[in-house]
C-alpha cells in the first residue's frame, strides 16, 4: 500500500544532477593545476607572481563589475578563477605581471561581463584576452626566457627546418608560455576531467587527429625536406606550442563549443585544418589560439546546421 | 534659441552623426587612428557638407523629384573632388594619412542623409548651418575617437608625446603602449566606449529635467517628415 508521503505528484524534472557550473570550473581548475605546478616549477618565481596576478585580477573584476552594476555577485563559481589560470597559463613568464592583470580585465569585462556574464561571453575569456595582449605587446608576448636564455620556441625552430628535442617537449624543459610546455602536465589533468565525466574525447580528439593529418599531409609542402606523415615531425608538432593546452582546456569550453553531438565533430575538423594553417603557411609559428576565437565565432552557424531534427519533423514531402 | 543656432546644437549635440545616429561609421573606424586625422576628415567632410547643403537648398525646386539621388551624388562629388586637390596641394601629410577615405566622403551616409533629408526641404541659410552642425559634430566625434586612441595606442596628444615611452634596452620605466587601440579593433572598442559614456552622461542629465536627450535618434532626426504630417508628401515643404 502506497503511504501518503511516498505518492509525490508534481510536474517534471523528477531527477536532478547534483552538478552546478561551479562544480565543472573548480575541478577544470584543478585539473590545471598539474600544468600550472610545472609551469612554477619551470620558470620559477616570475611563474607564479603571473598565475597570482592573472587570477587575481579576474575574481576581482567579475566582482567589481557585478558589484557596481548590482547584479548577482558570481565568483564563487569558479568561472573567473579559471579564466584567469588559462590566462595566466598562456603568458610568458618573462611578460612584467601587470600585463597579465590588464588582460584579465580585458577577458572578464569585455569579453564576458559586457556580453552578458557567464555562459553568454561570444568567445572564450581567456584566449579573447591573449590575443588582445599578442597583438598590442606582441614583442613582450612573443619572447621566451628559458634558463636565463631568450631563445626561440621548439615550433619556431620547427618552422625554420631544424631539429628539435621531442622528449624535452614531452616532458616540458622547453621556453614557451607558463602552462603549455609540460605535455605530460596536461594530460593528467585532460585525464582527471575525461574521468570526472566534465569533458569528452569528441573535440579534442577530432582536434588533434585533424590536426595530425594535415601536418602530416602538409609539412611536406611547407619544408620540402619533410616526407609525408614523418612520424617524428608529427610529434614534434603536437608536443610543442599550445595545441594540447588549447586542445584540451580551451577548444573545451562548455559555453564557447557546439552542444550537439555533429557541431562537435565539426567544431573539432575546423579547428585542426585552422590550427594547422597558421601553424605551416601563417606569419607566426603558432596558431592555437587564433584558431580556437575563429571558430568560437563560427560556433553558432555550426549548430544551426547540425541541429538534431525532431522525431517526426522534416519527413519526405 | 533661433532657428540657425538650433541647426549647430542639434547637428553637435541631439544628433551627433557619430555617436546618436551612428552615421558615416566607415571613415570614423577607419581614419581616427590618431587625432590629427579626426580632425582632418572632419573638417574636410564639414566642408564638403555645408557646400553640398547650400547648393542642394538652391537647386531644391529645380531638381526633380526622381532624378534626385543622382543629381545629389553629382553635387557631392563635385565638391569633394576640389576637397581632394586642395588637401594634396596644400596638407600632402594629411592626404596621405587620410588617403583612400577623402574619394570615399562622397557616399559618406551623412552627406547624403542630410542632403536628403534636410537641405532638400530646407531654405538656404538653415541648411548652411545644419551642415554646420552636423559637420562640427562628425568633427568632435572624431577627434575624440582619434584622441582617445592615440593617447592609449601612443601615449601621444596631436602627435606630442604626451605620456614618456618605457625603454626596454634601457630598461628605462615608462608608458608601455597598448598597440592595439591604433589597430582596427581599438576603433570599435573606442567606439563602443564613447558611445555608452555620452548616453550615460545624457542619461543623467534628462534625469535632472534638462531636455538633452529628448530626442536621440530618429525623433527629431525626422524633424523635417514630422513637418510632412497633413500636407501633399512629394511637395517641398519650407520651415518658414
Amino acid at each position: 500500500m502506497l503511504s501518503e508521503n511516498k505518492l509525490k505528484m508534481s510536474s517534471s524534472p523528477h531527477i536532478r544532477s547534483k552538478t552546478t557550473s561551479g562544480n565543472i570550473m573548480l575541478m577544470v581548475a584543478v585539473a590545471l593545476l598539474p600544468a600550472a605546478a610545472f609551469g612554477v616549477y619551470n620558470f620559477k618565481l616570475p611563474a607564479l607572481i603571473m598565475l597570482i596576478s592573472t587570477t587575481a585580477s579576474a575574481v576581482l573584476t567579475e566582482y567589481i563589475y557585478q558589484k557596481f552594476m548590482h547584479k548577482k555577485v558570481t565568483i564563487n563559481d569558479f568561472s573567473a578563477v579559471v579564466t584567469g589560470l588559462l590566462l595566466g597559463l598562456n603568458m610568458p613568464a618573462s611578460a612584467p605581471w601587470w600585463m597579465g592583470a590588464l588582460g584579465s580585465v580585458f577577458g572578464i569585462l569585455i569579453v564576458k561581463q559586457l556580453f552578458g556574464g557567464l555562459g553568454q561571453n561570444f568567445m572564450n575569456p581567456a584566449l579573447g584576452a591573449r590575443c588582445f595582449l599578442l597583438i598590442s605587446f606582441t614583442g613582450q608576448m612573443t619572447t621566451f626566457i628559458y634558463d636565463g636564455v631568450s631563445g626561440p620556441t621548439p615550433l619556431a625552430l620547427l618552422k625554420g627546418g631544424e631539429p628539435v628535442d621531442t622528449m624535452s617537449m614531452l616532458i616540458g624543459t622547453i621556453p614557451g608560455t607558463i602552462g603549455e610546455t609540460s605535455v605530460i602536465a596536461i594530460i593528467i589533468g585532460a585525464i582527471f576531467l575525461i574521468l570526472m565525466g566534465v569533458i569528452d574525447l569528441r573535440i579534442p580528439g577530432t582536434y588533434i587527429v585533424t590536426f595530425a593529418v594535415f601536418v602530416g599531409i602538409f609539412g611536406h609542402f611547407q619544408n620540402p625536406d619533410i616526407g609525408f606523415f614523418d612520424p617524428q615531425y608529427i610529434t614534434a608538432h603536437l608536443c610543442g606550442g599550445g595545441i594540447m593546452l588549447g586542445a584540451w582546456f580551451m577548444a573545451t569550453d562548455y559555453v564557447t563549443s557546439p552542444i550537439t553531438k555533429k557541431g562537435q565533430l565539426v567544431y573539432g575538423v575546423l579547428l585542426g585544418v585552422l590550427t594547422g594553417l597558421f601553424r605551416l603557411f601563417g606569419g607566426s609559428a603558432e596558431g592555437v589560439s587564433y584558431a580556437i576565437i575563429i571558430s568560437n565565432l563560427l560556433v553558432p552557424l555550426i549548430e544551426r546546421v547540425t541541429l538534431p531534427k525532431p522525431f517526426g519533423k522534416g519527413g519526405e514531402k | 534659441m533661433n532657428g540657425c543656432t538650433e541647426r549647430v546644437y542639434n547637428g553637435l549635440i541631439k544628433e551627433n552623426p557619430t555617436f546618436v545616429l551612428m552615421l558615416g561609421m566607415c571613415p570614423t573606424l577607419a581614419v581616427t587612428t590618431s587625432a590629427v586625422n579626426g580632425v582632418g576628415m572632419g573638417l574636410s567632410t564639414t566642408v564638403v557638407l555645408v557646400l553640398s547643403n547650400m547648393l542642394i537648398s538652391m537647386l531644391r525646386k529645380i531638381i526633380p523629384d526622381s532624378v534626385r539621388m543622382p543629381a545629389f551624388i553629382v553635387v557631392v562629388a563635385s565638391f569633394v573632388t576640389i576637397v581632394q586637390f586642395l588637401l594634396e596641394g596644400f596638407v600632402p601629410s594629411l592626404y596621405d594619412a587620410l588617403g583612400l577615405y577623402i574619394p570615399l566622403i562622397v557616399v559618406n551616409c551623412i552627406i547624403l542623409g542630410r542632403a536628403e533629408s534636410y537641405a532638400s526641404k530646407n531654405p538656404v541659410v538653415l541648411s548652411i548651418f545644419d551642415g554646420i552642425g552636423m559637420g562640427l559634430g562628425f568633427t568632435v566625434g572624431l577627434t575624440a575617437i582619434g584622441l582617445v586612441r592615440e593617447l592609449i595606442g601612443s601615449g601621444k596628444i596631436f602627435g606630442y608625446q604626451l605620456l614618456p615611452l618605457a625603454d626596454t634596452a634601457t630598461g628605462q620605466a615608462g608608458y608601455v603602449p597598448v598597440t592595439i587601440f591604433i589597430l582596427a579593433p581599438g576603433a570599435f572598442l573606442v567606439l563602443a566606449g564613447l558611445t555608452a559614456l555620452q548616453n550615460k552622461v545624457k542619461l543623467r542629465a534628462a534625469r535632472k529635467g534638462k531636455k538633452v536627450t529628448e530626442a536621440s535618434g530618429c525623433g527629431e532626426g525626422c524633424a523635417s517628415c514630422g513637418g510632412c504630417n497633413g500636407k501633399v508628401f512629394p511637395t517641398g515643404n519650407e520651415k518658414e
